[in-house]
């Protein structure tokens, strides 16, 4: 079995608390989170208080999923069917490597030496830019954010929106500053105004749309049933990807197939509603294969295991496989609305991406990896907001002890953890043992505190007590208090 | 299998025997339809007058809605069309000729297909619609007669769309019944728009940035 390649996470990315550390200094940031976080989640409650039978859709979505990752077999093999019949190509790829060689390869055999770029997730998993760089070709990106992200040579903050994290003054200054060098410059005096800067883009990649040979995308959707691929969108720059160049290539997980063309009723009342918050989404297009006169005269379908097969194994991991990539877990998390995603060092941040990335790689890949489930206070908001139900928390936790497994198993001397609980063991052995530990634990505590609060505690324990405060044991036990007042009764 | 995937038929066989391996808990003879989905979702969340929720959702989304009798078909697209100053007008195949208003208008014909270059000159494109969806306030073309292939609709910076009352859908469910998938097609609601800045929804990036929609009403018995 090949392991899947790591483009997933950042090369480098330090542990999530490490990461978190900084972003939570940069106030500028954490302006701009507030800001983004707190619009979108009043309009996602809006859209979705709408629908008096929310709940029920939700059940549907959820069920739907269930039953597609169940009898995935059966719907991949009826795509690849539905797809050929309808006069597309079907790819299968193993992991990011073998995707972006046939990405590249088809890129190639058109002789394109650029391409234009629906926003996906699936592409920018597997670095696929960069792999088409090496190979001497350059993909432009037509997402506003995805091309704000890319002129700033920056990374994705979030799944929805990736430039999350910059306001519209940086924006402006990396349109004014970037936009020369790679194209059609900004206009003169541009200003901060989302209008102007929206115009801007429009400017700067209208040229690209109509010449582009070649255009890549992701896909929201694939019908099993009838070959339908789907891409949902605001700009209309996937409209122009989808529709103008000679040759399509879509990137797909192989989780996203769909058995039916009406399973869309529920999942594009789902989508929109629980992403952006609207009724529903600017622009939606699906196409069957090639239509004579009508977009693209040649359709390839690359479908990406990329380390999805693995978590499929997991039978609580699994749903994981469900999330249909709204976003609406990062808006809702309390963590993520402090930390920003670059905090995750993954091209999946917030709440999914802490259940998707450690999966997708695999427990004990990396001290990175391995923080990630830990990046939560499974307070469950994203449980509740998720618009298939996948519950995170249970999820979290159940890698946290895959976590704490799999580093028992490469260790020849146990964990502090491991430590402490065979302490705690020994201590609440006895009754006589633990009034001894609580009494001296009391007296070294109020040493230790300042104002009711322990700060750092000393020894093993210091790296847990990074992230939590530990109030002051009290100076009389509640078995103390017991024995003095009412001893005589026992 | 293209020539381009030397590697494809293994890499599938893989990524089968791996899903097959993965669901080693799923029982041989479990049929997909045996899982269960409930579907006691609403089939549609329409008020009464499905007509007049089209036109109030539409606008919610910044397009402008002109209601039209049957008979004014014509001067409602002269009208809309010099509202927005537009002249030069393409026309898909199909589109009805009893429709066209007479005047100082420069149809444009996609007889033989026009180059993007043409398209992009052009200061409208006036068609018709598959099909109206009232509760997301959205209109969806197929490539029919009268919308003519996807480019028509996404070049020019004004769409003047004309649908009829009786096209309209109270939801979703009903429409996407009504449609055929092996089309191309595209669900339009609203002019393009975008939310990348700041979260906060602003109208015209790539897409049309104007859209009006003309309701033709159904002819009085």
């Amino acid at each position: 079995m090949t392991t899947p390649a790591d483009n997933i996470t950042w090369l480098g990315a330090p542990t999530f608390p490490k990461a978190a550390r900084g972003a939570l200094a940069d106030t500028q940031l954490r302006r701009n989170l507030r800001k983004a976080t707190t619009t979108i989640r009043d309009k996602r409650l809006q859209a979705t208080g709408e629908l008096a039978d929310w709940e029920q859709l939700r059940d549907a979505g959820a069920a739907l999923k269930e039953r597609t990752l169940r009898h995935l077999d059966h719907y991949l093999l009826r795509l690849e069917e539905t797809v050929t019949a309808a006069g597309g190509t079907v790819h299968w790829a193993r992991d990011a490597a073998e995707a972006n060689m046939i990405v590249t390869d088809l890129v190639r055999a058109t002789g394109a030496h650029e391409v234009v770029k629906v926003k996906s997730m699936a592409t920018a998993e597997i670095g696929l830019n960069e792999a088409l760089a090496q190979a001497g070709i350059h993909a432009y990106e037509t997402d506003l954010a995805e091309l704000i992200v890319q002129l700033g040579d920056d990374r994705p903050s979030h799944i929805l929106v990736p430039a999350i994290h910059r306001n519209r003054a940086e924006i402006r200054e990396i349109f004014a500053r970037e936009m020369g060098r790679r194209g059609r410059s900004a206009p003169d005096g541009l200003t901060d105004d989302p209008r102007a800067l929206a115009e801007a883009a429009r400017a700067h990649l209208r040229e690209k749309f109509l010449t582009a040979k070649v255009a890549v995308s992701g896909a929201n959707f694939a019908i099993a049933q009838t070959g339908t691929v789907g891409i949902v969108e605001s700009e209309g720059n996937g409209r122009m990807c989808l529709t103008l160049p000679e040759t399509l290539i879509t990137v797909m997980g192989i989780e996203k197939v769909l058995p039916d063309f009406s399973d869309l009723e529920v999942f594009l009342q789902l989508l929109p509603r629980s992403s952006t918050g609207e009724r529903m989404n600017p622009y939606t297009s699906t196409w069957t294969g090639l239509t004579p006169g009508d977009g693209p005269q040649s359709f390839h379908l690359v479908l990406l295991d990329n380390g999805r097969t693995a978590t499929l194994a997991d039978t609580v991991g699994r749903q994981a496989l469900a999330c249909i990539r709204c976003s609406a877990c990062l808006n809702v998390c309390p963590v993520y609305e402090r930390t920003g995603g670059h905090a995750y060092g993954s091209v999946y941040p917030g709440p999914i991406g802490a259940v998707l990335t450690p999966q997708l790689l695999g427990p004990g890949t990396s001290a990175h990896t391995d923080s990630l489930p830990f990046a939560s206070t499974l307070c469950g908001a994203c449980y509740d907001a998720c618009p298939v139900k996948i519950n995170i928390p249970e999820v979290l936790v159940h890698l946290r002890a895959e976590v704490v497994e799999a580093k028992r198993d490469h260790r020849l001397l146990p964990t502090p953890e491991a430590l402490a609980m065979a302490a705690a063991r020994g201590v609440f052995a006895t009754p006589r043992r633990l009034a001894t530990a609580q009494r001296l634990g009391g007296i070294a505590g109020r040493t230790l505190g300042r104002r009711g609060v322990i700060r750092r505690l000393p020894g093993p324990a210091g790296a847990w007590s990074d992230t939590r405060d530990t109030p002051v044991p009290p100076k009389e036990t509640f078995r103390a208090f017991w024995t003095r007042t009412r001893g005589d009764e026992s | 299998m293209s020539a381009a995937n030397s590697s494809g038929t293994s890499a599938r066989e893989e990524i089968l025997r791996r899903v097959r391996e993965a669901l080693r808990d799923v029982p041989d003879d479990e049929e997909p339809a045996a899982v269960p989905v409930p579907r006691d979702y609403l089939r549609s969340h329409a008020s009464s007058d499905v007509v007049a929720m089209f036109a109030e959702r539409v606008e919610d989304y910044r397009a402008t809605v002109i209601r039209a009798a049957p008979g004014d078909v014509p001067s409602a697209i002269a009208a809309a069309l010099a509202r927005r100053g537009a002249r030069r007008v393409v026309i898909p195949p199909g589109f009805p000729e009893a429709d066209l208003p007479t005047g100082d208008h420069d149809w444009i014909r996609d007889l033989p297909p026009l180059a993007l270059a043409v398209l992009d000159t052009a200061d409208a494109v006036l068609t018709t619609a598959a099909l109206g969806i009232a509760v997301t306030g959205t209109i969806v073309l197929d490539a029919g007669p009268g919308q003519g292939r996807r480019a028509l609709t996404l070049i020019p910076d004004y769409h003047l769309c004309v649908i009829r009352a009786d096209q309209i859908h109270d939801d979703l469910p009903g429409a996407l019944g009504a449609l055929d998938p092996t089309r191309p097609l595209t669900f339009i609601s609203g002019p393009s728009a975008t939310s990348d800045i700041e979260l906060d929804r602003v109208e015209g990036v790539h897409g049309p940035r104007t859209l009006d929609v003309v309701i033709v009403a159904d002819p009085q018995p």
